[in-house]
């Protein structure tokens, strides 16, 4: 339990670097000790409980083609134009975060999504935000440089098609994939 | 088309749906009431052969589409002159017709055709304009636009810029087997080409300044790389596949460089200049936040580009100079990005937002820098001037699809393009 508060708080300081520091919007912590609340708005963002279907054991039982497939999370969601990782994926993160650490040959892919709203070019800028990150957290666990990429495709390819909230909070995220 | 076009704000008018091979449908969903009234009679032809063309119907979309004329309805027109000499003016000034255009069209050979054509101002009854083109069925679309682009310019002493040629990606099926290609068709959407196709995303295409290739996005790697590709040959060179991004390709105005996107190992996207014959690479950009989307000037002194480095998107714009500071151009509202100029440089477009939504916007870069909202949709983006900068071309939604759509460069013409395949995004006008 204590490892975990403390694999939280260490997301927690990702979360703070990975913002822009001159942004105004970047939310801050409310008290040592307790959990960052959401950076903004309203909930119903991206279902978070389909994505904390844990990761396998700590032995790395888990292969990488388990670990992509389907009933397995592997995405992260974010809030509107934000990159600031929220408090119910640090779990998996530090899932993979163990997985990674314990196996230098895998190597993981930081896939940064956004909606669609935006110019195309911007929000690739905003998606690679958003995988960089992802890409902190897992570095800030200890998983090594060399096993972490990034790619940013913005808007172009989105998780789900409408352009309703409903839609947009599945496409605003990172997908963690490893790499064959 | 008809007589109350002239008076209409608000008009959905479907111009050539019937079109053999056209890709699109064009809808004028705002007017002007200054159009000109103008009547583009039918070309006659003694032969069959040559009979199957109808030069005057492409002249007069082509005048329509513009947003400046009102070509009169066929149904309206009491004869059909073919010549000046047949031409009955002062019944013609009864239907309130300002111009007349007049031919023929004619079968010279097999595969040779001969237009000639007249454009009279009904009031004076003076012959502004005389001309024959000769060319085979191929070029007889653009000899037609050629036409057009004559009586636009004589009439209202702008160049015209029908017979101009409009990259897009268009974007078919649906998730998770969509199909993206890039496209070159005529301005009128017509003789749409694939240029290159990818069951991956294909974004941002930019035409060199001779126009003779195109640099655009392709993650067909997974991973985003820049290439140029000659249109003619179909040659393709790979410009730009370094670590992290490569993005948003822009020519400079002598077509020897491109301005890119890249980024850090951390992430971080700046503005570089290629140097595409010695490959060597310039930084011009260093900030943390993202610095994206550049715009040569025309002098190829200065890059426009979009950077969040003051909390949101902005407009900012840099000289190449060592050392140069980037100077912010945009002020007004939360979200303004994506930046083009206008051929004559004396305006930018862009992306703005306006009460939750994305809308074209321009602002006057000789006064004092006066911003005005175009468009009135939700996800209006992309916008890219017509070569004579009298319309600006862009993607919007329509019921959930991606259209493209037309506005004046003073905002009071506009007119969608519907796509009668997939969906469209990106559009980029190209050079004369």
């Amino acid at each position: 339990m204590k490892r975990m508060i403390a694999i939280s708080l260490l997301i927690v300081g990702a979360a703070l670097l990975a913002g822009c520091p001159k942004k105004p919007t970047v939310s801050e912590p409310s008290s040592t000790g307790s959990q960052v609340p959401s950076s903004t708005t309203t909930g119903g963002v991206g279902g978070p409980s389909t994505s904390m279907t844990p990761l396998g054991g700590d032995n790395g039982a888990m292969g990488a083609a388990g670990a992509n497939g389907p009933l397995s999370g592997r995405t992260v969601y974010f809030d509107f134009d934000k990159a600031e990782i929220k408090p119910e994926f640090t779990d998996l993160i530090a899932s993979f975060a163990r997985n990674m650490t314990g196996h230098s040959n895998l190597k993981l892919r930081l896939e940064g999504n956004t909606d669609e709203r935006g110019t195309r070019e911007y929000n690739i800028g905003l998606g690679e935000r958003r995988a960089q990150a992802v890409r902190r957290a897992l570095m800030l666990l200890g998983v090594p440089e060399t096993q972490l990429t990034t790619v940013s495709y913005g808007a172009e390819r989105p998780a789900a098609e409408g352009d309703d909230e409903a839609a947009w909070s599945q496409n605003r995220r990172v997908e963690m994939v490893y790499l064959p | 088309m008809t007589k109350t076009f002239r008076a209409f704000l608000f008009l959905v008018l479907p111009v050539f749906c019937c079109a053999a091979h056209a890709e699109f449908v064009v809808e004028i969903t705002r007017g002007q009431s200054l159009a000109i009234p103008i009547a583009v009679v039918p070309f006659s032809s003694a032969q069959e052969s040559a009979a199957s063309f109808d030069v005057a119907d492409l002249v007069g979309d082509d005048l329509l589409r513009s947003g400046r004329f009102n070509p009169m309805d066929r149904k309206d027109m009491i004869e059909q002159p073919r010549t000046g000499a047949e031409i009955a003016f002062d019944d013609w000034r009864r239907l309130n017709s300002d111009y007349m255009v007049v031919g023929t069209l004619s079968a010279l050979g097999p595969d040779r055709f001969n237009i000639v054509f007249e454009l009279y101002n009904v009031l004076t009854r003076q012959r502004l304009l005389g001309y024959q083109i000769s060319t085979n069925r191929a070029g007889l679309r653009l000899a037609s636009h050629q036409v057009a682009d004559m009586v636009f310019e004589k009439i209202l002493g702008v160049r015209g810029a029908f017979a101009t040629r409009v990259a897009y990606i268009s974007v078919l099926g649906h998730l998770p087997n969509r199909r993206y290609r890039l496209i070159v068709a005529d301005a009128d959407g017509n003789n749409p080409r694939i240029i290159m196709e990818s069951g991956e995303p294909l974004m941002s295409p930019a035409w060199s300044p001779d126009g003779q290739s195109l640099a655009y996005v392709s993650f067909e790697d997974k991973l985003p790389t820049v290439y140029v590709q000659t249109l003619k040959s179909g040659e393709r060179h790979r410009v730009s596949a370094r670590a992290g991004v490569n993005q948003a390709p822009a020519w400079s105005p002598d077509g020897k460089k491109l301005a890119l996107t890249l980024s850090t190992r951390d992430g971080n996207l700046d503005i570089y200049v290629l140097d595409l014959a010695t490959q060597a690479l310039t930084r011009i950009t260093d900030d943390p936040a993202i610095d994206t989307e550049p715009q040569w000037s025309k002098d190829g002194m200065s890059l426009y580009f979009t950077s969040d480095r003051a909390g949101g998107p902005q407009i900012y714009k840099i000289p190449l100079a060592p050392g140069s500071k980037p100077r912010r151009l945009t002020f007004q509202g939360a979200y303004n990005a994506r930046p083009r100029l206008s051929p004559d440089e004396s305006q930018l477009t862009f992306v703005t937002q306006e009460d939750g939504a994305y809308r074209i916007a321009t602002m006057d870069l000789n006064g004092r820098g006066e911003m005005q909202v175009l468009t009135k949709g939700r996800f209006d983006v992309s916008p890219s001037y017509a070569p004579n900068g009298a319309v600006i071309i862009y993607a919007s939604r329509d019921q959930g699809r991606g259209v493209l759509a037309l506005v004046s460069s003073d905002g009071r013409v506009q007119q969608r393009l519907v796509s009668t395949e997939g969906e469209v995004q990106e559009p980029a006008w190209g050079p004369f």
